[in-house]
């Protein structure tokens, strides 16, 4: 194949960002399937489609789910990507790794893979480009050996991932990392045997910025917050002001619920705390004289999830305020809960937010057993459309 | 034997001491350029944080190479970011600008940070997916290549995130983006009722369709696709190898703007469809990459400081986004599906 061409896929290795293409041409020079697929990508350059064929149901003994089966519809010409399955491999939490770990992945994929990767999958994952069925199992046994594990893939909980939380971040409102790991390792059997109506994400962020995006990429959002009142510490305010920063005109005019009141003539801002929603603006603006309060815990939300089939949803309120310790217990016990009732409820390949979308919220909360709260909506319904229960009416 | 549900290696192990010693501890943090990030603790550790960008799909040369310059300058320690950046945790202030010089001396640059634009989120197109309906790295490369002085620079009124999905099923964070490109079909499946009969569940594929537009045909024990119902999302053909959608001559990408994630001032919001179709031109994605720089660079000369591209649009009015654009207002941007009236303008007040 060496002497085929790629002007297509040439022309991208100008420029100044970082080539895909010549990670490709890397990896080519050492392994075959890597430089088939130089080939098949030119070819679909020129032709502009796809050349996978639908599908590939591949795996290891044990798992249901982890490994992406994929095989070219050209299998003659390009007769190295027959096979060119993805391995999905669990991440530590918060992406973070000792140079000895990423080399030990290197050798490994080095001997049974294609030498390509993604890092990272969209779902947190370390991506394996490219092996052949004969390799998955052999590469599953010295990874395992070498301390990691699968990820998720198919109708299973996915690979949890989350931000990089108190390991760097003064916004921190729980160990998101701890609380990664920990859930993670709970529901081991739930990420590798599939056995729901369809996928579920959880992602874990540690403050309403929400970093991992966790409102609109999970079914759970895991997102820090606080109860209590913003710490404002006078003396670096008046630090900011001495810097120049306009901190009505920054600050407190952009204030979504105009909490904040700055006292011109004392330098001095002060927050009516119950009337604050913990947006984290003036915290991002101001990060060394206002911090997030000091009890602290998250909101869950539920039901996040992209177009397919209904639209795609952002995560809604079901939980306003619960404590991260204790070994999540409650968060546990409430994914447990969640997951029978769709377990039961939700068709095939129904997202859990579609699964409630259809049901609806009132059914949803008597047999989940959570509490309906004014926090769970935007606004109340407009129309009287209204479902009683048999036993709230008067017979 | 393999260990099975062993998960994944504990983060601990992963951290670098000065993470360790300050976990949760960290006070407040400051940008000191583009790319760094310099983290100080309650006792007054320093961490500081290089950025640098990656093109995601990388070969294990290139993760050995990051791994040789993480030995040099950061003790063996470094992380990823849920943008797939690659971070250097440096607790020697001295080795941040050797770091950054070693780094561009390989060509892969700083950046990243604060008001600027990230790395693109993106999917596997046509390197390793089935069902795309455009190739998502070599846009992406287009894409960064063009606009790469905002990567390197934090010049734009706030943080623009972009992600790129090579179909509807928009894996990434394509819905939730200040600008996301999404690969589209224009024409409806062909219906392989020899590859429906064997290897499709058919009541699966039937509900698979978001319009009802597929039904089952007893007769040849396979399906019929109702055309004019049909939007071509393709979500069929993930459900059935019968169902081909992919066409090259009408195969695109639509860009949408607008959506974010954060809490900050306002709430999250959905990105929304402003191009509903450019070609595919590989391998450079001319239309796209012009299509996105205008829409950068409007936004940039107009939006306020410290506003989102969503809180700059609906706050100046969407009509008025397409006046300073002048990207042509279609039929096709009305939305037509199930939550479609709550985005018809029932007021009075709008711009001419």
């Amino acid at each position: 194949m060496s002497e085929k061409k790629t002007p297509q896929l040439d022309e991208l290795e100008k420029g100044q960002w970082p080539s895909f293409v010549t990670e490709i041409r890397k990896a080519a020079a050492k392994n075959p399937a890597a430089e088939d697929l130089l080939g098949l990508l030119e070819r679909s350059y020129e032709e502009k489609k796809g050349h996978w064929k639908h599908g590939g149901i591949v795996g290891v003994k044990g798992y249901g789910g982890g490994v992406i089966g994929r095989y070219t519809d050209l299998p003659e010409e390009y007769p190295n990507l027959a096979e060119f399955h993805t391995i999905r491999l669990n991440q530590p939490s918060g992406w973070f790794y000792t140079t000895k770990s990423l080399r030990t992945i290197c050798d490994i994929w080095e001997k049974y893979g294609s030498g390509l990767t993604n890092l990272h999958g969209s779902t947190g994952d370390i991506i394996l480009l490219g092996t052949t069925t004969e390799n998955i199992q052999p590469a599953f046994d010295e990874f395992s050996d070498a301390g990691f594990d699968l990820g998720g893939s198919g109708s299973d909980l996915r690979t949890p991932s989350c931000c990089v939380g108190p390991a760097r971040c003064e916004h921190a409102c729980y160990d998101t990392l701890d609380a990664c790991h920990n859930i993670t390792n709970e529901f081991q059997d739930e990420l590798h045997r599939p056995m729901w109506p369809y996928k579920f994400k959880i992602k874990f962020s540690g403050c309403a910025n929400d970093c991992t995006a966790s409102i609109a990429r999970s079914d759970c959002s895991i997102i820090g917050t606080w109860r209590d009142t913003l710490r404002i510490d006078q003396d670096a305010v008046k630090a900011y002001v001495q810097e120049g920063l306009d901190i009505q005109g920054a600050v407190c005019d952009k204030c979504p619920t105009r909490a904040l009141k700055f006292d011109y003539k004392k330098n001095e801002l002060n927050v009516i705390a119950e009337e604050c929603t913990r947006c984290m603006h003036c915290i991002n603006v101001m990060p060394k004289a206002i911090r997030p309060g000091q009890e602290k815990g998250a909101t869950i939300l539920l039901g996040g999830k992209s177009t397919i089939v209904q639209s795609a949803f952002m995560a809604w309120v079901i939980v306003p305020f619960m404590k991260m310790e204790d070994d999540y217990e409650e968060l546990k016990d409430l994914l447990r809960r969640i997951w029978e009732w769709w377990d039961e409820n939700g068709k095939t390949r129904e997202r859990i937010g579609e699964t409630i979308y259809r049901l609806g919220m009132g059914k949803f909360l008597r047999e989940v057993g959570l509490p309906p709260v004014p926090q769970m909506v935007f606004r109340p319904r407009a129309n009287p459309y209204v479902f009683w229960q048999q036993d709230e009416i008067n017979k | 034997m393999p260990r099975i549900d062993a998960g994944p290696p504990h983060y601990k192990e992963m951290l670098p001491p000065i993470i360790l010693e300050n976990y949760g501890k960290w006070r407040y943090h400051v940008i000191p350029r583009p790319g760094v990030l310099k983290h100080v603790a309650e006792n007054g550790a320093e961490l500081y944080s290089v950025r640098a960008g990656s093109p995601r799909l990388v070969s294990i040369d290139f993760i050995r190479d990051m791994c040789a310059l993480a030995d040099e300058y950061c003790d063996g320690f470094l992380r990823f970011t849920s943008r797939n950046n690659i971070e250097f945790l440096v607790s020697d202030a001295g080795k941040v600008e050797p770091l950054i010089s070693a780094l561009e001396a390989k060509g892969i640059p700083v950046g990243g940070t604060g008001n600027s634009l990230s790395n693109i989120v993106h999917t596997q197109g046509w390197v390793h997916c089935h069902t795309p309906a455009t190739d998502a790295s070599g846009i992406v490369k287009a894409v960064m290549d063009d606009l790469h002085e905002y990567f390197t620079d934090m010049k734009l009124p706030a943080k623009l995130k972009v992600a790129m999905a090579c179909c509807l099923n928009m894996c990434g964070a394509a819905h939730c983006s200040d600008i996301a490109m999404v690969g589209v079909h224009r024409t409806p499946p062909r219906v392989n009722d020899e590859k429906v009969q064997k290897g499709t569940e058919i009541p699966s594929l039937v509900a698979s369709c978001p319009t009802g537009a597929i039904r089952p045909n007893p007769k040849t024990k396979s399906v019929v696709v109702n055309e004019e119902k049909c939007m071509y999302c393709g979500n069929c053909y993930t459900m059935s190898p019968g169902m081909e959608i992919a066409d090259p001559k009408n195969d695109g990408v639509a860009i949408l703007i607008g959506g974010k994630t954060s809490n900050a001032r306002t709430a999250p919001s959905f990105s929304r469809m402003v191009i509903p179709f450019l070609p595919n031109n590989p391998p450079r994605w001319p239309e796209v990459t012009e299509a996105v720089r205008h829409i950068v660079e409007v936004y940039a000369s107009n939006a306020r400081q410290g506003e989102r591209l969503g809180e700059w649009v609906e706050r100046i009015g969407w009509e008025k986004f397409f006046i300073l654009t002048g990207i042509e207002f279609t039929d096709k941007h009305i939305d037509d599906y199930i939550f479609s009236r709550e985005t018809f303008r029932t007021s009075a007040a709008f711009k001419f």
